[in-house]
Parts: C-alpha cells; sequence; structure tokens
C-alpha cells in the first residue's frame, strides 16, 4: 500500500498547515547544460527550503496579464530540516529542458537573463522525495531529463554523507544530451553510476546501445532481496516499461515511486 | 501583483473551456505514483462500503451489464494540462448509488484504488451525472497506464481525483483526506478556481 507519512496521516480538512505563495525569484546564475537544456540559479526571498525530488511551478506573465505556468523539479540539493546544510538557504537550481513548441521552456531557456525576475512557488509534491534519514539502499532510475529530481536526490546524498548506499541508472539519447556529465563522474563513494545509451555511445563505448533491458537493471541495480527504495522519473514509456521490469524482477511496488515527465502519444 | 515578464508574450492559446493556469494539451500525459497495478477481472470488483459494511458490489461482468454512458468532457490537470473533449465510456454514479442504501448523514466519500491510492470528494460531487466508473476511452477499453480497467471519472474536479483503477468508494459522515490531499493537494480541487495545493 502507498502510505503518506505517518506526521501528516491524522490530518483532517480545515487543518492545513502550510499553504503555497508565489514568490518573486531572480535569475543570478545560468549554466547551459546541453544544447537544449539550461540551469537556472534563482534567489528566492522567503524560500523555506524542500525535500530533495520536488518541484516548483513557475508562473510568467506578459505585459498585458496573460500568464502561463508550467512546473520544473528542483536540481539543487535539499534544504529543509538539515540544519548542516543550511536550512535559511534562499538560493535554488532548476534544470529546464527545451520542450519543442513549448510556451514557458524557451523563454526560460533563451530569454530570461541574469537579473530578470520571473514567479514561482513551492515546493510541491511530497511524495516523490528521498530523505538522507532513510538508511535502505536506493536505486534511482532516470531517463532523460528525468534525471534531475533524481541529481537532487544525488546531491543531497553526497552533501550529508549519507551511508545509506545509492545506485544511479541514467539512460540517455547520446553523450551530447547527457545532463551533469562531469558531476556524475565525480560523485564519489557511495553514490554507483552506470549510463545507458539508446542512440549512441561515446567513442569506444564498450557496452551495448539501446533502451535500458530489464537485464540491465537486474545487473546494475539493487536485488529485490535488498529491499531497495526505487526513484522513477522519465517519459511515460521509459517509466511504464522499468517500474514494471522491476515489478517483474521481484520488487516491491510499494517500494517503487515514479514520476513522469511531458506529454505522451496517446 | 504579478512581475511582468520582460518580452514574454506566450502562446496565447486561449479557450474559454480553459480553467485559468491550465494549458491545451493534445496527447494524454501519464501521472501516478508508482508502478501501474496489474487486475484480474476474473476476480475484480468495485463495491460501495460504509460504517464498515458493504453496501453493493459489482463483478466486472455486472458492472458491463448496467446502462452505461458516452461520456465528452474536459479534463484538467492540477500539472498544467487540459484536454478538450476527452470521450469516455462508462457507468453513471447516480446508478451505482441508487442502488445502494445510503444513511442521510454520510456526506463524504473516499475512493480506495489498486495500489493503495486513496482520494476524498464529497458525495454531492457523484451525484447528479457528474460521475462516473469509466472502463472505456476513445473507442477502446481504458488501458492500464490510464487507470484501466476502470477508473473514477469526475471532470468538473481536477483530474487526481478520478482516481485510476478504483476499486471501492467508502462513505462516511466525516472528510477523510486521500492520497495526495494528505501531501499537500487541495481537500476539493476545483479548476476554475484554481484550487491546486493546501491553502489555494
Amino acid at each position: 500500500m502507498i502510505e503518506a507519512p505517518d506526521e501528516v496521516a491524522d490530518l483532517v480538512p480545515d487543518d492545513v498547515p502550510y499553504s503555497v505563495p508565489w514568490r518573486v525569484a531572480t535569475l543570478v546564475h545560468r549554466v547551459r547544460e546541453t544544447a537544449t537544456a539550461m540551469t537556472l540559479e534563482l534567489d528566492v526571498p522567503g524560500w523555506r527550503g524542500a525535500m530533495a525530488g520536488q518541484h516548483v511551478d513557475v508562473r510568467l506573465t506578459a505585459e498585458d496579464g496573460y500568464s502561463a505556468q508550467r512546473s520544473y523539479s528542483l536540481a539543487s540539493p535539499a534544504s529543509m530540516g538539515m540544519p548542516v546544510m543550511g536550512a535559511a538557504s534562499e538560493r535554488i537550481a532548476l534544470t529546464v529542458q527545451v520542450v519543442d513548441d513549448g510556451e514557458v521552456s524557451p523563454y526560460l531557456t533563451e530569454d530570461l537573463e541574469v537579473g530578470d525576475q520571473i514567479e514561482l512557488r513551492g515546493p510541491i509534491g511530497n511524495w516523490f522525495v528521498w530523505h538522507p534519514t532513510d538508511t535502505r539502499p536506493v536505486q534511482l532510475v532516470a531517463g532523460g531529463s528525468g534525471l534531475v529530481p533524481l541529481m537532487s536526490m544525488a546531491r543531497t546524498h553526497a552533501a550529508c554523507g549519507s551511508s545509506a548506499p545509492m545506485r544511479l541508472l541514467v539512460s540517455v539519447r547520446t553523450p551530447a544530451d547527457a545532463l551533469y556529465a562531469d558531476e556524475l563522474d565525480r560523485l564519489g563513494p557511495g553514490v554507483e553510476v552506470t549510463r545507458v545509451w539508446t542512440r549512441s555511445g561515446p567513442p569506444a563505448w564498450p557496452g551495448p546501445v539501446g533502451r535500458v533491458s530489464p537485464a540491465q537493471l537486474a545487473a546494475s541495480g539493487f536485488a529485490p532481496d535488498d529491499s531497495p527504495r526505487v526513484f522513477v522519473c522519465g517519459p511515460t514509456a521509459f517509466v511504464e516499461a522499468v517500474a514494471d521490469a522491476l515489478v517483474d524482477l521481484g520488487h516491491d511496488p510499494d517500494l517503487i515511486r515514479t514520476e513522469r515527465f511531458g506529454p505522451t502519444g496517446t | 501583483m504579478a512581475i511582468v515578464s520582460r518580452g514574454f508574450r506566450g502562446k496565447r492559446a486561449t479557450d474559454p473551456r480553459l480553467p485559468p493556469g491550465q494549458y491545451l494539451e493534445g496527447g494524454f500525459p501519464v501521472l501516478s505514483a508508482g508502478p501501474t497495478p496489474r487486475a484480474d477481472l476474473a476476480t475484480w470488483t468495485f463495491s460501495i462500503t460504509g460504517s464498515g459494511t458493504t453496501r453493493g458490489s459489482w463483478t466486472w461482468a455486472e458492472l458491463q451489464a448496467l446502462p452505461a454512458d458516452d461520456i465528452v468532457k474536459d479534463i484538467h490537470c492540477v500539472t498544467k494540462w487540459t484536454k478538450l473533449d476527452s470521450a469516455w465510456r462508462g457507468v453513471s454514479l447516480d446508478t451505482l448509488l441508487d442502488a445502494v442504501e445510503i444513511d442521510p448523514e454520510e456526506q463524504f466519500a473516499l475512493a480506495h484504488c489498486d495500489g493503495g491510492y486513496t482520494t476524498n470528494v464529497p458525495l454531492a460531487d457523484l451525484r447528479g451525472g457528474k460521475a462516473w466508473i469509466a472502463y472505456g476511452y476513445d473507442g477502446a477499453p481504458l488501458r492500464p497506464e490510464h487507470g484501466g480497467p476502470a477508473r473514477l471519472l469526475i471532470p468538473h474536479l481536477y483530474f487526481w481525483k478520478s482516481a485510476k483503477w478504483v476499486r471501492s468508494i467508502d462513505l462516511s459522515p466525516s472528510d477523510t483526506y486521500g492520497f495526495w490531499e494528505k501531501l499537500g493537494y487541495h481537500a476539493y480541487g476545483d479548476p476554475w478556481k484554481e484550487q491546486r495545493y493546501w491553502g489555494d
């Protein structure tokens, strides 16, 4: 059974512990990750922190009042409930993947300049989160830009020196599409990274090229007997295939949490 | 007081059927919190319960034998997409609720699903031709990733209320938060009032 955490399990309507106000965020730095992805570092006065895996809603407003909202995952490590990391930090990072024919992502990645302001509210999503107090093995499985919230988890793991064994399987089309490539090489002890290239690998890539297979999940991931907590994020077809394969391999469905990116053609 | 984003124009795909903060989506995105459950139609049932008793229960065959509606409605996901004119087939909750005994004090419903998902909705929102147990989509059986074999369909509320893989509805004199409602999402979820999160 999927169950909400104990601390909110007894919540009753009309007993709402907090609201999620819109805040003004200022772009302080941008980092180009790939030809189609940009990391935005934003200062958000009043930001109360986030858990690893959460997202924010961004709102853009035109001069005549027309506005559009979209959700983006936080790439920065958790800053909530972790005094060693400075719970008061008001700096966050979002990694935005340009959506073909998108409305908000092209503006965020191409037009927004350092010093510009946007509105955002969050953090949102209290389910697809990893808590660094959890010592259970953690299996992360990322497809494409689905890596972003999982990177927040890996960065949180590194930043607080978690002893939980963590493995990250990253499925990417080609090396040119790979987010955080150098950082993944440097994540260091405690986080094992396995790469899968679905269209073409780097020069002299020794492994296979193609979609993540059940055999790869079995070979590179924790065994069902290790009872890992599993986070799968990516396009719908990827998430469906991976989650289904993990259940087939014997993983407990109740330990698998999923988040999907982007539309599907169905 | 909104901050104006310099140079932002947007796509302006406005439509009077689009609630505030939503955009038009041509596809049918999938969102769920975990793996897609595997249902066995031979043992599948849908039940209405209350105060620990079963008020009514239908096998898959019994549900299929009930009068069904063809439903064309706009659906609004809290993640911002809206899909216009989505075409469903299913049994009206009016048909099911009218077939069981309900205590007048039982004004709240909590839907339970395979996989453990729950969501709460006032009983009044399940009545009056506003909600269905849907098992068909776009002329075909509802696919598992979209909630098949059967899901709740409550199109006038954000789509997380249209619980996938629904198996029972529990009636109660008091309201109880469901899965997302405990995790920060609005208790009622009216897209026209933009009730996305706690406090909205």
